[in-house]
C-alpha cells in the first residue's frame, strides 16, 4: 500500500460514514462565521426548526459588511438588521461571537489563526472561498456555500466528495523583493485558475520551510484562485512556534499531547499525487496582474501578452475583453503605468509582517500626487500591534489613511470602494472585473510592491528602489 | 433547501463561452443581502448592461430565442471565485436548472447541487458541437435520469454524475437532512474523538 499524502491522513482521520463514490461524511471540527454568509445559514436553520448542534465549535465575526472607517458603522442600512440579527440569535445559542471593538475582531481568516481557533490536523469550515487561507498551520480547510454552512451548524458534518491531491514544490531561496504574493501570483499565472479544481493543494519544498506562518497564510491564501478545492502546508516547528501561547491554542500537557500528534501530519516519502509539480522559486520575480483575472499575471517588469498569442479562444476572448476593461493595450510594459488609489489589506496581506513591508517602503516618503492610499489592518490585534510600533504614524506621515478592520475595499460590500474608471493596486486576491467597485481597475501585487507605486504615483518594479 | 424535484430538462441553452465567468459577475456583492427570490433580477449586471445602464441587446440571455431558457451552456471555469450562494439563486431565479461547461468553481457546483441546478461537464469538443446545434435557440434535452445532453438532431452526449448528487436531485433534496440522518454515527464518532483528541474539545 503506497504512503499517504498530509491531506489523505486527515481526510481519514475525519471520515464519519463512506458513501457511494469517493464521497463521505465528513467530521468539522470547527466554523467559523461571518456577517455576510452567516445570516442566511442561520436563517435556513431557524425556518426548519433545527438547533445548532456544536455552538462551542462555531465562531463568528463581522468583517465583509464592517466600515473600515473610524465608525465602524455597518452598511449599507439593511445590513445593519442582518449582522444584529446574527450576534443576537449567535449569542443566545451560545456561539462565541468577536465583536468591533471587542478588540479580537478582524478578518476571520487573520482573527481565526491569531487566535488559536485554527489547528494542525483539523477540519475547519466557513462560508467564504478564503477559508484556504487556514491551511497554513496543517488544518484541512474548506470553503463551502451558505447551505453547506448551515449542514455543519445542524449536524458537525459535511458530505463531500474526496478532493485528489495535489503537490506543488517550490525550491530555492526568494530573491529580494520577492513576497510570498508573487510565489502565489506566479503559480497561477504559470498553472491556471482551474489547475486545482476537484484538488487539495499541499505546498512543499524548501521555500515553503524557509517561509514564515504570516507568508504560508498568504501563500495558502491564493489557493481558491488556482481552483482548489484548498491549500495545505504541513506543520513544523514554525507552526508550532507560531502557535504556542494563542488564546485558544491547547496548553500544558494538552500541547504536549497535541503536538506528538500533530507530528505524524506530513506526507510520507512513497505518497502518490494526483498531480505534483515543482517550480524553481530563485526564477520568480515580483508579479502584477494585468487583466480580470488571477491567472493574467505576469513579473512586474514583463509586458502585456496579446489575446491573438492566447493558447484557447475562450482565452483570447477573456483577455481581449479583460484589456477592454482595464483600458490597457497588448504590448504595454507594467512599470511607469500610473495609479489612482492603492489598498493594502484583505485577508491575503493585512497581517503585521505585510504592514511592517509596506511600512518599510513609505517611511519618510509621501504618497504622490492624486493617489488615494489606505492601509486596513486584518484584525484588531494586528492594528494594535501595528500602532505599538508606530507603523500608523509611518502611514499617515505619508499620506495613508489608517482604517479599521474588515474585508474593506477587497469585497467592496460596505461603501469601501475604488470609484468607477479608477485604476487600485490592490493587496487583494481577486482582480475581477467590478470586485472592488463597479468598473474599478485592479492590480494584484505584493503589500511592498502596492506601496511603492503609492510613493510614485505609478507602477514601480521595487528591486529598482 | 428543498427544491423541485430534476428530472428532464428541456428548452432553449445559450452560451456564455468566455473563460472565468467568475460568482461576482454573476452577483454583485451589493445584492447579497437580500432574499433568495430577489436577487435575480440583477444576474449578471456587470456584463449585460449597456454604459447607460440599458439592456445590451446582444447579451446572450437578451435574446428573444433564448428567453426563458432553463439551460446554460458555459465557458471554462464557470463560476469560480467567491462562494457566494446567491450566484445560484440568481441562476435559479432565472429558471435555469442546468450548467452546462468543461469546468467550474467547486463551491459553485457544490451551490448549485443544494440549490437543485444540475452542472454537466462535457469536453471542449463535445461543448463546441452542442453550442453549432443551439445558437438559434434550438431546445437542448437534458435527461438526468439517463445522464445524457441531446441536441434537437439527435446528437447525444453522455455526462457522468456522482449517483449521491443524482439522487438527491432526483428527489428534490438537499444535504442539511441527510446529514441529520447520520446523527447516531456522527454521536459516536464524536464520543472516540474526545478520547483521541483531548485537546481538540477543551476549547478555554
Amino acid at each position: 500500500m503506497p504512503g499517504q499524502t498530509l491531506f489523505d491522513k486527515i481526510w481519514d482521520a475525519h471520515v464519519v460514514e463512506q458513501l457511494d463514490d469517493d464521497w463521505a461524511v465528513l467530521h468539522i471540527d470547527r466554523h467559523l462565521v461571518h456577517d455576510l454568509s452567516g445570516p442566511p445559514a442561520l436563517a435556513e436553520l431557524t425556518a426548519r426548526r433545527i438547533p445548532i448542534r456544536h455552538p462551542e465549535l462555531t465562531f463568528a465575526t463581522p468583517d465583509h459588511l464592517v466600515s473600515s472607517g473610524p465608525s465602524r458603522r455597518v452598511d449599507p442600512a439593511d445590513s445593519t438588521s442582518i449582522w444584529a440579527g446574527l450576534r443576537a440569535a449567535a449569542r443566545q445559542v451560545g456561539v462565541t461571537v468577536f465583536d468591533v471593538d471587542g478588540g479580537d475582531q478582524g478578518i476571520v481568516h487573520v482573527m481565526g489563526p491569531e487566535l488559536g481557533l485554527v489547528l494542525p490536523g483539523l477540519t475547519l469550515v466557513c462560508s467564504d472561498s478564503h477559508t484556504c487561507t487556514n491551511g497554513a498551520l496543517g488544518a484541512l480547510a474548506l470553503g463551502v456555500g451558505s447551505s453547506q454552512s448551515a449542514q455543519v451548524l445542524a449536524a458537525q458534518v459535511l458530505r463531500l466528495q474526496r478532493p485528489r491531491p495535489m503537490r506543488i514544490r517550490l525550491d530555492g531561496a526568494l530573491g529580494d523583493g520577492v513576497t510570498a504574493k508573487d510565489v502565489a501570483l506566479h503559480l497561477i499565472a504559470r498553472l491556471g485558475t482551474a489547475a486545482g479544481t476537484g484538488r487539495a493543494v499541499e505546498y512543499a519544498g524548501s521555500t515553503v520551510g524557509a517561509m514564515s506562518m504570516e507568508e504560508r497564510l498568504t501563500l495558502c491564501n491564493l489557493s481558491v484562485e488556482l481552483g482548489a478545492r484548498t491549500g495545505i502546508i504541513a506543520p513544523d516547528d514554525i507552526t508550532l512556534a507560531w502557535l504556542q501561547g494563542r488564546r485558544h491554542a491547547p496548553e500544558g500537557a494538552a500541547w504536549e499531547q497535541a503536538t506528538a500528534a500533530w507530528a505524524a501530519l506530513v506526507s510520507d516519502d512513497d505518497a502518490v499525487f494526483d498531480v505534483d509539480v515543482a517550480f524553481d522559486a530563485t526564477l520568480i520575480v515580483p508579479m502584477i496582474t494585468w487583466g480580470t483575472s488571477p491567472e493574467h499575471a505576469i513579473g512586474i517588469d514583463g509586458v502585456i501578452p496579446h489575446p491573438d498569442d492566447a493558447p484557447t479562444p475562450a482565452q483570447r476572448d477573456s483577455w481581449a475583453a479583460a484589456l477592454d476593461y482595464m483600458g490597457l493595450e497588448p504590448g504595454r510594459g507594467m512599470v511607469g503605468l500610473p495609479v489612482d488609489w492603492v489598498f493594502i489589506g484583505s485577508c491575503a496581506n493585512s497581517r503585521l509582517s505585510d504592514l511592517r513591508a509596506a511600512a518599510h517602503v513609505v517611511a519618510g516618503q509621501t504618497i504622490a500626487r492624486g493617489v488615494t492610499a489606505w492601509v486596513v489592518p486584518g484584525s484588531e490585534r494586528v492594528r494594535a500591534q501595528a500602532e505599538a510600533e508606530g507603523l500608523d504614524r509611518v502611514f499617515i506621515a505619508a499620506g495613508f489613511e489608517w482604517r479599521t478592520p474588515g474585508c474593506s475595499m477587497c469585497v467592496a460590500a460596505n461603501g469601501d470602494r475604488v470609484p468607477p474608471g479608477a485604476r487600485c493596486v490592490s493587496t487583494s486576491n481577486r482582480n475581477f472585473v467590478g470586485r472592488q467597485g463597479p468598473n474599478a481597475r485592479t492590480h494584484l501585487a505584493s503589500p511592498a510592491t502596492a506601496a511603492a507605486a503609492a510613493i510614485a504615483g505609478a507602477l514601480v518594479d521595487v528591486r529598482s528602489r | 433547501m428543498s427544491f423541485t424535484p430534476l428530472d428532464q430538462i428541456r428548452g432553449p441553452a445559450p452560451a456564455l463561452l468566455v473563460a472565468n465567468i467568475d460568482t461576482d459577475i454573476i452577483i454583485r456583492v451589493d445584492h447579497l443581502t437580500k432574499g433568495r427570490d430577489e436577487v435575480a433580477a440583477f444576474a449578471f449586471d456587470a456584463i449585460r448592461l449597456r454604459s447607460d445602464g440599458t439592456n445590451d441587446p446582444a447579451f446572450p440571455l437578451h435574446q428573444p430565442r433564448f428567453r426563458g431558457a432553463p439551460i446554460l451552456i458555459t465557458g471554462p471555469n464557470f463560476g469560480c471565485g467567491s462562494s457566494r450562494e446567491p450566484a445560484v439563486w440568481a441562476l435559479a431565479g432565472l429558471g435555469i436548472r442546468c450548467v452546462i461547461g468543461t469546468t467550474f468553481g467547486d463551491i459553485f457546483a457544490a451551490n448549485c447541487a443544494q440549490n437543485g441546478v444540475l452542472v454537466v461537464a462535457l469536453s471542449p469538443d463535445d461543448i463546441e458541437q452542442l453550442v453549432a446545434r443551439t445558437a438559434a435557440g434550438q431546445p437542448v434535452t437534458v435527461d438526468l435520469g439517463a445522464q445524457t445532453v441531446a441536441a434537437s438532431d439527435g446528437a447525444t452526449w453522455s455526462f457522468s454524475i456522482p449517483s449521491g448528487t443524482k439522487h438527491s436531485l432526483m428527489a428534490g433534496l438537499d444535504d442539511i437532512e441527510l446529514a441529520l440522518q447520520a446523527i447516531d454515527a456522527i454521536t459516536q464518532w464524536q464520543e472516540r474523538d474526545r478520547l483521541r483528541r483531548p485537546w481538540l474539545w477543551a476549547i478555554t
